[in-house]
């Protein structure tokens, strides 16, 4: 299955590499990853997406936790959440051909940011199937695709309840608190996502 | 503290006061209470050892920077403390690596500190430029690249703290020259590191401990399991109290082995691999497993899907990571088992274990008499006599350090050690060459103790240059060498496994004893068994070190065995009638 991993890290050289080096010795592969600065002063937040069992999760988790510098770690797995992607998409266009792009641009409530006369570049964002579906129909128009930067995945639960901010209230620890919250608000899929 | 050394140090802990960063490294493994470190020079840690004679530290100079990494785990092993260890940049610190490992698979507290050049040239590949910290990334606990002198203290500190809690692990403090050579104000205190915090999924519930409480209650066929995590939380009394008023048995893993005395009525010795077949049947028959600070190697359990299938699980572990990971947990209790086995405990009234000892005992019958050491003397030399002998001449009472291969599992069945840290050997990670430089380790933890080597020819020959290093410490260590021409593990699993072809496996030695006598360590060569009790005596006397080259039969076997991949009732029984042999699927 898919696992979102969000975790609270130290902004330190290296830090990167540690988490990174993690996921390698396990044989993991790392769909995505997504690093920044995150709303605590010192800490940086990542988003890191990979495919492995159910039950590795529990032992991603923990290891991850016994990285020094890894302060967090959510397993958001099926959790309500909001994830989104940004992607620059350059495609080859001239003046005959943009109308085209215009249109799909439009339909995918995506944006033109740059504009030079044998190209555009579409800047888009949400969940990875809409991102995917503008790239497919990019790639049947008439315009060739020269360039796709993606952002990989950023993740963050709905809701007052992340399980950061419930522990900082002293509320209890956070793995208790995953299971009642998925009792509480049920599972959640990327459809959901989709119609907000 | 008290007044140390020459060097004025006591009013530096409460009056911070200009050091450089040199002075600061010692000043701060001083304040940190160490007395001892091993460690070789080289050009980016010079400034580190000239400010060495104006502290009140021992530096044991090594021959291989292996084995200052194996001192600093041996020393460990057998006090508690942390190990430190010292090498400078390039060479002298990959030459580590395999002594971090080998304490990284055992979760042995090591610090150790390398030089490297100077911060302004750091990723220039410099003369002796290595990345330290990126290559032992993966084989630390946790490292770190220090670049000022500032930042040593806490450093150090802070690397002091990572390695001993929680599950200890070893940690590399890598120090650029420059911040070596640098000044900073030393303030002790300041560099203070933030409170340690538990692993925040460490989970200890009282519905969890009631569970295991009724699982206990309910158990016909229990069996307690005691790992290295006994005497790493200090929970000998703990288990054993658990053990004595359920009346259960309990198997140890090789790093568990003197968590329970050997002699105690409910120790049935170590489980696994070459776990005696009582045991091994036990654990598959059993209804219960009460695993304490252990995390169920693969050396241990064989078959995951063929073992203890009949048995419910209750797992006392520290690391969160290890919960489910070989083996499902029906209940886990994460933390320290000390503190979980003293919750427990007041849950757990006394059994009646009568039936299933008996049943235990029963079995052990026919495989006890086919052990070798119960044969009467052929004339031939069998390591287990050298063991078993070893360990009744010594009332079981000495640190007896191994190597890694036959004469490992020969020593862990033969010499029932009555109490922990007297077993020191290599479990995880499994180094040959460990014996030698980890006893010496272990003699300066404990001068006042008989330390014994014992290791096979092979291995010996790995890190016997450290011969010069006792000399030139003038320690007392007694090596005895099970020298039987081979690499005998891997000649073992090519006599079972491939049809015997020894291919580099013979191997050929120098003379041990004119070895040591080149080294000015006196020796003796033994061939009969009639010889040992000498031979052992006359070493234990010497006021030297002294080393017995053992001369055993050459194609003898470690019984029983489990072949890799096998499930634990599918050993390789002792020789004698029906030897039973099953098909390895295993590499």
């Amino acid at each position: 299955m898919m696992h979102t991993f969000v975790a609270y890290v130290e902004d330190l050289p290296g830090v990167l590499t540690r988490v990174a080096s993690l996921f390698r010795r396990l044989n993991i592969n790392i769909h995505s990853v997504t690093v920044g600065r995150s709303e605590r002063p010192g800490l940086s937040r990542l988003t890191l997406v990979c495919e492995a069992s159910a039950e590795a999760g529990h032992r991603i988790r923990a290891s991850l936790y016994k990285l020094e510098n890894v302060v967090e770690v959510d397993d958001i797995a099926q959790s309500p959440s909001v994830t989104r992607e940004l992607a620059l998409i350059k495609v080859g266009a001239t003046k005959e051909t943009r109308s085209a792009i215009f249109e799909l641009v439009e339909v995918f409530r995506a944006r033109i940011v740059d504009l030079t006369a044998d190209s555009l570049m579409v800047e888009m964002t949400g969940v990875e199937s809409k991102i995917e579906g503008l790239i497919e129909v990019l790639k049947q128009s008439d315009s060739p695709i020269l360039e796709i930067c993606r952002s990989g995945k950023m993740t963050m639960r709905r809701g007052r309840h992340t399980s950061g901010v419930l522990r900082a209230m002293g509320a209890g620890e956070d793995d208790k608190l995953d299971s009642e919250e998925e009792i509480a608000q049920g599972p959640h899929t990327d459809a959901a996502v989709e119609t907000e | 503290m008290t007044k140390i050394g020459n060097f004025e140090l006591d009013a530096h802990l409460t009056t911070p006061t200009p050091l450089t960063g040199a002075e600061i490294v010692w000043a701060t493994l001083v304040c940190e209470g160490v007395t001892d470190v091993f460690g070789y020079p080289g050009g980016a840690i010079l400034p580190v050892y000239d400010a060495l004679r104006k502290f009140p530290i021992h530096h044991t100079l090594v021959r291989h920077e292996q084995g200052a990494a194996h001192m600093a785990d041996g020393y460990a092993r057998a006090s508690g403390k942390v190990g430190v260890a010292i090498a400078t940049s390039g060479p002298g610190a990959t030459n580590l690596v395999t002594g971090i490992a080998t304490a990284m698979l055992d979760s042995i507290p090591v610090v150790c500190i390398t030089g490297n050049v100077s911060s302004k040239v750091l990723g220039t590949d410099a003369f002796q430029e290595v990345d330290i910290t990126g290559i032992t990334l993966p084989v630390t606990k946790h490292n770190v690249l220090v670049t000022r002198a500032e930042d040593i203290a806490p450093a150090i500190r802070h690397a002091f703290q990572i390695a001993q809690s929680g599950r200890p692990g070893p940690v590399l403090v890598d120090i650029t020259k420059d911040a070596q050579q640098a000044t900073a104000i030393f303030d002790f205190a300041a560099a203070k590191p933030k409170p340690y915090r538990p692993h925040p999924m460490l989970r200890v519930e009282d519905a969890a401990l009631e569970e295991a409480a009724e699982l206990i209650r309910h158990a016909k066929r229990p069996v307690i399991f005691a790992g290295h995590g006994v005497s790493e939380s200090g929970a000998m009394e703990q288990v054993r109290t658990l053990a004595e008023r359920t009346q259960t048995p309990v198997a140890l893993t090789l790093l568990g082995l003197g968590a329970l005395p050997g002699s105690h009525p409910l120790n049935l010795g170590m489980m696994g691999m070459h776990g005696e077949s009582w045991v091994n049947d036990a654990i598959q028959e059993a209804d219960l497993l009460i695993a304490c600070g252990m995390r169920f190697d693969d050396r241990v359990t064989g078959k995951l899907t063929d073992y203890a299938q009949k048995a419910k699980k209750i797992h006392i572990e520290i690391d969160p990571s290890e919960i489910n990971k070989n083996v499902k947990a029906d209940v886990a209790l994460v933390g320290d088992l000390r503190a979980v086995l003293e919750e427990l405990l007041p849950r757990v009234s006394g059994r009646d274990g009568t039936a299933w000892l008996k049943t235990i005992d029963a079995s052990k019958g026919e495989s006890a008499v086919r052990d070798i050491k119960n044969l009467p003397d052929s004339g031939h030399l069998y390591a287990a006599h050298v063991v078993h002998d070893l360990w009744r001449l010594t009332g079981g009472e000495a640190v007896v350090v191994t190597d890694v291969g036959q004469h490992q599992m020969w020593e862990a069945q033969y010499f029932h050690h009555e109490k922990p840290r007297t077993l020191i050997t290599s479990g995880g990670l499994g180094t040959m060459g460990f014996a030698l430089p980890a006893a010496i380790g272990a003699k300066f933890a404990c001068p006042e103790k008989e330390v014994w080597v014992v290791a096979g020819d092979g291995g010996f020959q790995m890190t016997a240059a450290e011969l010069s290093t006792i000399v030139q410490e003038g320690i007392k260590i007694n090596i005895a060498i099970i020298n039987n021409g081979y690499l005998g593990m891997v000649r073992q699993w090519q006599e079972f496994f491939y049809d015997r072809n020894y291919e580099s496996t013979p191997l050929v030695s120098p003379d041990f004893v004119k070895l040591a006598d080149a080294h000015g360590i006196a020796g003796r060569a033994v061939r009969t068994r009639a010889e040992v009790e000498s031979a052992v005596e006359e070493a234990r006397a010497a006021k030297g070190a002294f080393l017995l080259n053992f001369m055993v039969e050459k194609e003898d076997s470690v019984y029983p065995m489990i072949p890799a991949g096998s499930a634990l009732h599918e050993m390789i029984r002792r020789p004698g009638k029906n030897p039973l042999v099953e098909r390895p699927d295993d590499v």
